[in-house]
């Protein structure tokens, strides 16, 4: 790293500071008001503001800071397979039912740990599957079909 | 009054077997996420709040509340067995409790954890009963101005809470508020920031937030780095304390359930500030300051004692304010809210059987967690031995399939990955994600009372320092963040985060 500055107070002071300025920019367009009869955009112009000045500061206090310690690598494949997993369960919950939907999202969640094997993902699976299917589906009623219509079944 | 009365109203509430039975199995879930190190107690109640909405409101509230608690417990275990947190308040427990397994004496350090947590918890669930009413009925006389105050004040004290940079801390506060205000405004209707996505009109759905950043960020960042867990001990033989043991607990469990109490009533204070300062008290106090972390068994009864104690008490500004110490308490106000109840200073009067219930089944669940804890410990033992790599999968499922079945709303999923991520961000470049969930919480909340206020006053400002209880809850509010910034006592927070290392 060639910069004399902390990565994490840079980074993350440069968050707060794009979210802040989102926030005012979006208040912008909502009524302000007075202080008297604040409208909509009052309190998130106001705290908009805050938020990028705390980024601000944030990013300052990183400056001469270089970090000292090292960190773990990214974990890249948890991000996307997880992430993923969440996504397809909410795009398919509907069309292909409970079960299809569960195997292959446990599964794929499984497959984030590089110390799962495709075996023992594929019981968990199937554990997992029948353990959500008994306490969701008949315990608690969960209102999705087991097999959805995308199956034609 | 009738104290006796409204205890007699709470046990036959809380002995109703149907409670009974889901007290028992909210104390059981608690020492269990507890004990299995990556699950915390946050997660497990965003997770089972869908699950509660199908029960009365007394046996879903007596059942979250046991998972609370009882993780308190748990975490003792697992910080005692394997030096590893299981529950982020356990953490200073494992300084000295994993020294004393390491000795030969896990098993003292296990009864004394559980006989300080119990005596603590006691102690915490009467302060409850007699503190709540008073307060409440004074909470009533709180207008607008006072309940601004006092959020202000339970947002800047919650980032004593936080590790590490104070600016940080406020920062993520500011954000969970502008989160917080992500929907319909309450005066005008008007939607905002919501990307004219209509499943946004009614707000972020707070559940997804919490499994978010509490479940599916906390997973990731697991992830990064990979082990196996080794359980040293793999059976605890002699639980009983010595008479010397006894003797040297004694002063301990009393301060730590004193110090404990009172911090779990602040708003933003809370169990793992409690236990902290519980370490720190007892190591200053102690005439041998050297033994501590060589397997102190001061070390162990203090914290132990003072974050059970921090637990019950944590629940009176919830019950008689309607504010929430801390994320657990939030998500209970959610779980109030899901129940169609509003916590504050009504419930007592509107719902005494639900109010005094709570407060007699958590003496039920600390009894009941004493016996699950200390004749079955090899039980919990045997589940640390359950990997990793086999839980986190099970969470990413209940979280989805939970969140769903709230609303059946498909936008709640997608909610939950996109503050998965966020959260492990914000992890990875050292943010503490609990003050942005408290924030997002107190919003709306923060945002109401401040316009309320300002139309009381017609727009003047200085409505919060004229009325005495507003200006005193503000000046403790601005106290907060100068002790917390002054130079002394950010060395001392700095060594005691250090410690848990």
């Amino acid at each position: 790293m060639a910069i004399n500055a902390s990565t994490k107070e840079l980074v993350s002071g440069g968050l707060f500071a794009a979210f802040g300025a989102y926030f005012v920019a979006e208040s912008l367009n909502y009524e302000v008001g007075t202080a008297f009869r604040m409208g909509p955009g009052f309190m998130p112009l106001l705290l908009g503001g805050v938020l990028v000045l705390l980024g601000l500061g944030v990013a300052a206090s990183g400056l001469k800071k270089p970090d000292i310690e090292l960190r773990d690598p990214v974990a890249w494949r948890g991000i996307i397979l997880i992430s993923g997993v969440i996504v397809f369960f909410a795009v398919a919950i509907r069309g292909l039912g409970f079960v299809p939907v569960v195997v292959i999202s446990a599964f794929t969640t499984a497959m984030a740990s590089r110390m799962n094997s495709p075996l023992f993902a594929a019981l968990l699976a199937t554990g997992l599957t029948v353990m959500c299917g008994l306490i969701f589906k008949i315990g608690l009623g969960f209102q999705v079909p087991w097999f959805g219509p995308w199956l034609g079944l | 009054m009738d104290m006796i009365a409204a205890l007699s109203l709470g046990f036959s509430v809380a002995l109703d077997p149907t409670n009974l039975l889901y007290c028992f199995i909210g104390v059981l879930l608690g020492t269990l996420v507890g004990v299995l190190p990556g699950i915390g107690p946050t997660a497990t109640i965003a997770m089972l709040l869908p699950i509660t909405f199908t029960l009365g409101p007394s046996t879903a509230l007596i059942m979250l509340a046991g998972i609370y608690y009882g993780a308190q417990y748990g975490g003792s275990t697992t910080a005692i067995l394997i030096n590893l947190p299981g529950e982020s308040s356990s953490a200073v427990t494992a300084i000295d409790g994993y020294q004393m397994a390491k000795q030969g004496r896990a098993g003292p350090a296990l009864a004394t954890a559980a006989l300080g947590s119990f005596f603590a918890g006691t102690v915490g669930t009467l302060l409850l009963a007699f503190f709540a009413p008073p307060l409440a009925r004074a909470a009533l006389n709180f207008g607008a101005p006072e309940y601004f105050a006092l959020i202000v004040l339970g947002l800047l004290v919650s980032i004593a809470l936080a590790h590490g940079s104070i600016l940080k801390a406020l920062a993520m506060i500011v954000l969970g508020l502008l989160l917080g205000m992500v929907g319909q405004d309450i005066y005008t209707g008007q939607p905002r920031f919501t990307f004219g996505v209509r499943e946004l009109y009614s707000g972020l759905n707070f559940v997804s937030v919490a499994v978010g950043i509490f479940g599916v960020a906390e997973i990731l960042r697991n992830l990064e780095n990979e082990k196996n867990r080794d359980v040293m001990v793999k059976a605890v033989k002699n639980l009983w304390l010595t008479r010397d043991d006894f003797r040297r607990i004694i002063g301990p469990v009393l301060r730590g359930t004193g110090l404990g109490a009172v911090l779990g009533i602040l708003p933003g204070g809370g169990h793992i500030l409690a236990s902290f300062a519980s370490y720190s008290a007892e190591k200053r106090l102690s005439k041998t300051p050297e033994q501590f972390g060589k397997g102190a068994i001061e070390g162990v009864a203090g914290p132990e004692s003072a974050n059970n104690a921090a637990a019950q008490t944590s629940f009176i500004p919830l019950m008689t304010l309607g504010i929430p110490a801390h994320p657990v308490m939030a998500l209970m106000v959610g779980a109030f809210i899901l129940q169609g109840i509003t916590p504050g200073p009504n419930v007592i009067n509107d719902q005494p059987a639900l109010f005094w219930g709570i407060i007699a089944s958590m003496w039920i669940g600390n009894v009941m967690l004493v016996l699950l804890n200390l004749p079955l410990v090899g039980l919990w033992v045997k589940m640390l031995s359950i990997p990793y790599r086999a839980l986190f999968p099970a969470i990413v499922l209940f979280a989805c399939i939970g969140c769903f079945s709230i609303n059946q709303n498909i936008f709640d999923i997608y909610a939950i990955a996109f503050f998965g991520i966020l959260g492990y961000v914000l992890i990875r470049f050292g943010c503490e994600p609990a003050p942005l969930l408290l924030g997002f919480v107190l919003g709306p909340l923060l945002e109401e009372h401040l316009r309320r206020a300002m139309i009381i006053s017609r727009g003047d400002p200085t409505i919060f320092v004229t009325r005495p209880i507003s200006a005193t809850l503000l000046g403790l509010a601005v106290l907060a963040v100068v002790i917390a910034v002054l130079p002394s006592i950010r060395k001392k927070r700095q060594e005691v985060f250090v410690e848990e290392d």
